[in-house]
């Protein structure tokens, strides 16, 4: 009995750890001041200057339709290099997936650095393409589809595949209507993964963007930096609490649908 | 065998991706690593020498007489040392109570666990260093610094080494446990000699997501301190932006070499906990 109050202690301060900061700024975000520690009356002030800010709105737009660019391209190009690691010869598979692994468990810095020095040593890479920033986050994330992917790949039978051939498909048609289907779930985790991956990445848009377009992360980062105006740094209370409400959706959204996936079967 | 050729064609566009956004860059890093630059009389640059002196450099003292750079190094390396172990003596309780205890409940317990992971960073850590604020130690003084920086890097990482170490946990078999009881073990020496040995490789995975990430991560010690708790991180980051990529390269150079040298000391962590370290299975 001891030892079950014990765990739940732990677990309640370690959560407690977890959101406390988050929760601080939920609660502030619905209250009038610019100032944490100072209380005011109840107020919705900086959700209605978040959705006047014009400079605001235009970086959380862009934060998003850059995460749903880079995850798009990352997830076709992880999805095709799963699909040909698994099917090549084992040393080349071993090869691939071997620098594949490299920007896993680099450090973000360090692929960061060696994407900025590659823009400064090819001439023709520009940072105002948006090119070197796309690619650099590509780098960060096509990894992670082919992790997802993969494990999918190896638990498919592979007489399915022969299978569709020997009933007249083409591969390509085989490929579509018989493998993909089969690994879809890898590959929407593999999107998933990195549209978060992108959303949370501050380092490596740092380092390939161009100058004037900022990102959430890097706006964020910037003011710190410089003396912010109190309200700016307010409207992103409102930002973290929009941002905490929709994960908390759709993590719901996601458990309601998983559980009623399992009661239909 | 012609239909296979076509499966396997696939990973050319992303064999073509990796040569040119990994491999590439790479090689430059230790290209101008061992180089410096020769300047004209205008003090433009107008070529490459090889040369050490970036790793010399490394070394050199400051009017104080203090190593600057090799402080810096082993301040980060003393910080992610702190930060793993931290992380590890707070998750490995977690993932075994939730690996452990109950069934149905747990899946969701651990989505508490990782939510705010999806929450970016930088406002995660903004919203630390409000609450720090709050409490009164924030920038208070050199040692609350310290505290804080690691106290950041432990609420940013914490994460990564929950979810592989509750991953190895929750599939290893209950019967090895009970043939350990069975054979007159104790609960105490049935966890030392069964559970913990066979969580090993979680343990490994966790400690490779969380090390390196929390010597580099110069956003949280910049955020929390001002740029007072100096890491690697923050010297390239000047590197950067001044535009120094001989020096930087060479400070890159040095955590390549340490992520290599640690991937083959841990004999190569499984790959997959990489993405489950971020949540990728759920």
């Amino acid at each position: 009995m001891i030892k079950k109050v014990f765990k739940w202690i732990f677990l309640i301060l370690v959560l407690l750890f977890i959101y406390a900061p988050i929760l601080l700024l939920v609660i502030y975000s619905f209250n009038e001041t610019d100032m944490i520690g100072q209380w005011g009356d109840f107020s919705f002030e900086h959700y209605l200057y978040l959705f006047e800010s014009e400079k605001l709105m235009k970086t959380v737009g862009q934060t998003i339709l850059l995460a749903a660019i880079v995850a798009t391209l990352s997830t076709v190009l992880g999805t095709c290099g799963a699909i040909g690691i698994f099917y090549s010869k084992p040393k080349s598979s071993a090869l691939l997936s071997g620098v594949s692994q490299i920007p896993v468990i680099n450090a973000e810095i360090v692929t960061a650095l060696s994407l900025a020095v590659l823009v400064s040593a090819v001439g023709f890479l520009n940072k105002n393409s948006y090119v070197p920033l796309v690619c650099g986050l590509m780098v960060l994330c096509t990894p992670f589809v082919v992790l997802s992917v993969i494990p999918k790949l190896k638990q498919m039978d592979n007489n399915l595949y022969e299978a569709a051939l020997d009933l007249g498909a083409s591969p390509t048609q085989a490929l579509f209507k018989v493998v993909l289907p089969q690994i879809m779930p890898g590959i929407l985790s593999g999107f998933m993964l990195s549209i978060t991956l992108t959303l949370d990445d501050y380092v490596i848009t740092a380092y390939t963007k161009p100058t004037s377009f900022d990102t959430i992360s890097t706006y964020l980062y910037s003011l710190n930096k410089g003396g912010a105006t109190a309200r700016i740094k307010a409207a992103f209370w409102a930002v973290t609490a929009i941002i905490f409400l929709i994960i908390v959706i759709v993590v719901i959204v996601m458990n309601v649908m998983d559980r009623k996936k399992k009661v239909s079967q | 065998m012609k239909l296979r050729f076509s499966r396997k064609q696939l990973c050319i566009p992303y064999a073509v991706f990796l040569i040119c956004f990994v491999i590439i860059p790479m090689l430059i890093i230790v290209y101008y690593a061992f180089t410096t630059p020769v300047y004209d009389s205008l003090g433009n640059v107008t070529g490459l020498h090889f040369s050490f002196r970036n790793f010399l450099d490394l070394f050199q003292k400051n009017t104080d007489g203090e190593y600057v750079r090799l402080a810096n190094i082993g301040r980060s390396i003393l910080i992610a040392l702190a930060t793993t172990t931290v992380c590890l003596l707070i998750a490995y309780p977690v993932a075994y109570i939730l690996a452990k205890t109950g069934i149905k409940k747990n899946y969701i317990l651990l989505l508490l666990f990782i939510m705010p992971m999806w929450i970016n960073f930088v406002l995660r850590i903004n919203a630390l260093k409000e609450l720090l604020n709050l409490i009164g130690i924030l920038k208070k003084n050199n040692f609350w610094n310290y505290f804080n920086t690691v106290l950041g890097m432990t609420y940013d990482f914490l994460p990564f080494m929950i979810m592989p170490i509750y991953t190895t946990l929750i599939k290893i078999d209950n019967s090895y446990l009970e043939a350990a009881r069975d054979l007159g073990a104790s609960p105490q020496r049935a966890f030392l000699q069964v559970t913990l040995p066979l969580s090993y490789p979680g343990i490994v995975s966790g400690i490779t997501m969380v090390f390196l990430p929390s010597m580099t991560n110069y956003v949280v010690s910049t955020m929390l301190t001002d740029g007072k708790v100096s890491i690697v991180g923050s010297l390239i980051e000047q590197n950067f932006l001044n535009g120094q990529w001989n020096t930087g390269s060479m400070l890159a150079l040095i955590l390549l070499i340490v992520m290599f040298v640690s991937t083959w000391l841990t004999g190569g962590f499984k790959k997959d906990d990489a993405a489950v370290a971020r949540g990728g299975t759920l």
